[in-house]
């Protein structure tokens, strides 16, 4: 099969570009930890109430300003509502569905992930910014689904 | 010009029993389309807050409406009905009876499947979207109707083989046209891809629907149906590439740059569209991240033939731009035919598919996957794509393919209403689309009804933008109804005459089409295999290391 001269430096340029790219996005991964939320954990969904930690969900402190949220979603909310932290607080969400698949997203921040019904996900962030962070459901749920959000809210007095 | 003169000319290009099937599959794509872009038109103004919905109709079940009309009706019969068509102008003017009735028979189960399909919906019995996520439950029939629409098209794609190999029967040892390959390996893709799909419809989704199982393995159901859910933006996409390999040079009076580079792209475009399904469940958990990133990278190697084919397009558009007098750098691009719109709107689809291509670039990424999963931008994404590059190049297909099977003339009135239509319908999708994309990167999420999320700042701050959306989508509303009045008049009231079916011959004669490229055993070995390694494992984990499963639950 016969190639033009320009075609194939264009096939080498955006080889290359491919090249390159998919090394910088496997660096990220590996060396810098950047995977999508990929926990493999797993739950009973019909006994989520009784199967720890969701049985006591909340806020927990496990470091300094370093804290564990164990949230579950439901239609059409989430448990616990309008959790407050301290500004600078590193959040390690651990989420799971009762019912149907949900989202579970924060603008503003790289917080995004499925929620799936049988399965535990897990998302860190750091808040260094104060404010009321919207929590939201970004995966369609049924009649309520754009009423399904609540509230984290950063407060200014914590150690920053 | 005299009837039966008209007649003789028409048959030679596509016989009347090849057009009245043809016809009959767009008739369809056209009918989902109308009512797909008024519901279309309503959630753009919903959102925005502009409107409200009548007498309780609920936002979901005409989104459903939408997403299914359009992803799923409109597409699939307007490229069936295209596919035939030019299989017959391109395999001497019919089609063998075979393939006539596998192609009528195809189109009866698939009107069947939309019918039932859109009855569950108008019930609101089936308010799940064109996705259908288990574990919420949409009546039997509504699975029911989707498996016959995919069974139909599968039926229909048998017809289109059938078509092949007797061409390839009655003239062994040379090379098929282009449009024949390229219309198999469309529907080789479909075949492999449904599978996914037919597999979570019939063994998952219908049973338990139905209460024979009680619970569904939801992760199983996603992935089987992502399995199918990236190659069917491909099958959108293949027919537009034939029409813009094929149908554009002869359109603008140049040759198609080289059958075998076509061909090959095809090849590549059958192999590295399936194995990456993973790319849309990057946000789940229980799925690993290695076998995450093993999919987002067979996904970006697409990159090769879609750069393959803008090289090809290109090189027509200039060699055939300087052949007519174009001069310096960019001359030639003033030169190519921007008045006709069977050029225009198709060029334009193209143009938009650079940033949509890019797009896809970042949605593929493991990492900002994470920024634009699930908000409106993935919305805005695919109106560029399906929306507007796609889209443009059917409607541009069908102002002459209309009239060509009905034996009409495409008049310089319709041309220029169909320019005025291209150009409503491209700033209605920069308006939306773009409002779209804007944002989802403020994080504002898609499939949503109008909310302010009990007035928080940051969903209050989105409202001006989700009215330009709303704006958007009356242009888009404008655009449609001028497109089907035009249809309406192409199919039963423009002038008798002739419209060319435009085909465009190879310009490098002197080249040898590989043999290689029609040895299809080769090709579905290789695509299975590359399925067997990127599903292979992840699959048998998934079935494995089941969580409990789900029980049914309507929540609308
Ligand atoms: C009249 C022109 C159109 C308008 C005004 C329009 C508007 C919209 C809007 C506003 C949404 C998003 C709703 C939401 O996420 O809340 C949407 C979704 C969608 N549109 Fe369109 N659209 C148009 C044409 C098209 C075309 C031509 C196609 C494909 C061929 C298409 C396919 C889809 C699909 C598949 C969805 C996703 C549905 C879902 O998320 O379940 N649309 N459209
Ligand atoms: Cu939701
Ligand atoms: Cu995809």
């Amino acid at each position: 099969m016969h190639l033009h001269r320009y075609e194939k430096m264009w096939l080498m340029f955006g080889g290359g570009a491919l090249l390159l790219f998919v090394i910088i996005l496997t660096v990220n991964a590996y060396a810098m930890g950047n995977m999508p939320p990929s926990h493999m954990q797993m739950i009973e969904p019909s006994k989520v109430d009784e199967t720890p930690p969701f049985d006591k969900p909340g806020l927990r402190q496990i470091g300094e300003n370093e804290y564990e949220l164990v949230m579950t979603s439901f239609v059409f909310g989430y448990a616990p509502a309008n959790v407050e932290i301290p500004a600078g607080a590193t959040v390690h969400f651990i989420v799971t569905s009762k019912d149907v698949v949900h989202g579970f997203q924060i603008p503003g921040t790289n917080v995004n992930t499925m929620v799936l019904p049988g399965h535990i996900s897990r998302v860190t962030q750091t808040f260094a910014e104060p404010g009321e962070y919207l929590i939201l459901c970004n995966e369609y749920c049924g009649a309520g689904h754009h009423v399904m959000a609540t509230k984290l809210i950063v407060a200014d007095e914590g150690k920053e | 010009m005299t009837t039966e003169k008209t007649l003789s000319l028409r048959d030679r290009q596509v016989d009347q029993a090849t057009s009245r099937l043809s016809l009959a599959y767009l008739f369809v794509a056209f009918s989902a389309f109308g009512i797909a872009a008024l519901a279309g038109m309503l959630q753009a103004m919903v959102r925005g807050g502009l409107i409200t919905l009548p007498g309780g109709i609920n936002y979901y079940q005409i989104l459903t409406a939408h997403g299914v009309l359009l992803g799923l009706v409109f597409t699939t019969f307007f490229i069936i009905g295209f596919l035939f068509s030019g299989m017959a102008r391109t395999t001497g003017g019919s089609l063998p009876v075979a393939a006539r009735s596998l192609g009528w028979s195809g189109w009866s189960l698939m009107v069947a499947g939309t019918l039932m399909g859109t009855v569950t919906i108008l019930q609101n019995d089936a308010s799940v979207l064109y996705t259908f996520y288990a574990p919420m439950k949409a009546s039997p029939l509504f699975y029911i109707g989707m498996a016959l629409v995919v069974v139909g098209s599968w039926v229909a794609g048998w017809g289109i083989f059938a078509a092949y190999r007797r061409w390839r029967r009655d003239h062994q040892g040379s090379t098929s046209p282009l449009f024949a390959f390229m219309a198999v390996a469309t529907m080789l893709l479909w075949q492999i891809a449904t599978l996914g799909v037919a597999i979570e419809v019939l063994f998952q989704l219908i049973p338990w629907s139905l209460g024979w199982v009680p619970e569904v393995n939801v992760l199983l159901s996603r992935t089987l149906f992502w399995y199918f859910g990236h190659p069917l933006v491909y099958f959108w996409l293949m027919p537009a590439y034939i029409s813009w390999y094929i149908n554009i040079p002869k359109i603008i009076g140049g040759r198609i740059f080289s059958d075998s580079l076509a061909r090959l792209s095809f090849v590549l475009l059958i192999l590295f569209s399936i194995p990456v399904g993973f790319h849309h469940q990057l946000m789940e958990p229980g799925i690993s991240a290695g076998w995450k990133l093993v999919h987002v990278i067979l996904t970006l190697t697409v990159v090769i033939p879609s750069l393959m084919t803008a090289f090809s397009l290109f090189a027509v558009f200039e060699t055939t731009g300087r052949a007519k007098g174009g001069r310096g750098l960019f001359g030639w691009f003033g030169k190519l035919p921007w008045k006709d719109v069977r050029f225009f709107a198709p060029m334009v689809g193209m143009l938009m598919f650079i940033p949509a291509g890019t797009g896809g670039i970042i949605n593929a990424s493991n990492q900002l996957n994470a920024v634009v999963h699930n908000t409106i931008w993935v919305t805005g994404h695919f109106h560029l794509t399906v929306g507007t590059s796609v889209a443009l190049t059917f409607f541009g297909i069908a102002y002459w393919l209309i009239p060509a099977l009905t034996g009409r003339r495409l008049t310089s009135t319709v041309n220029r209403l169909g320019i005025l239509q291209t150009v409503f319908w491209t700033v209605g999708m920069l308006l939306m689309s773009g409002a779209m994309h804007y944002l989802g990167l403020q994080g504002a999420p898609r499939r949503t009804d109008y909310t302010t999320y009990f007035d928080h700042s940051t969903a209050l701050g989105w409202m001006p933008y989700q009215q330009l959306m709303g704006i958007g989508g009356l242009f888009l509303f404008l655009a449609s109804v001028l497109l089907i009045g035009i249809l309406i008049y192409l199919g039963f009231f423009a002038p008798k005459g002739f419209t060319e079916y435009p085909i465009g011959e190879n310009g490098d004669t002197a080249e040898v089409t590989p043999r290689i490229l029609e040895r299809w055993p080769l090709w579905i070995g290789l695509s299975a295999f590359l399925i067997a390694v990127a599903y292979g494992y992840p699959i048998y984990e998934l079935i494995q290391h089941a969580p409990p499963g789900s029980p049914p639950i309507r929540t609308w």
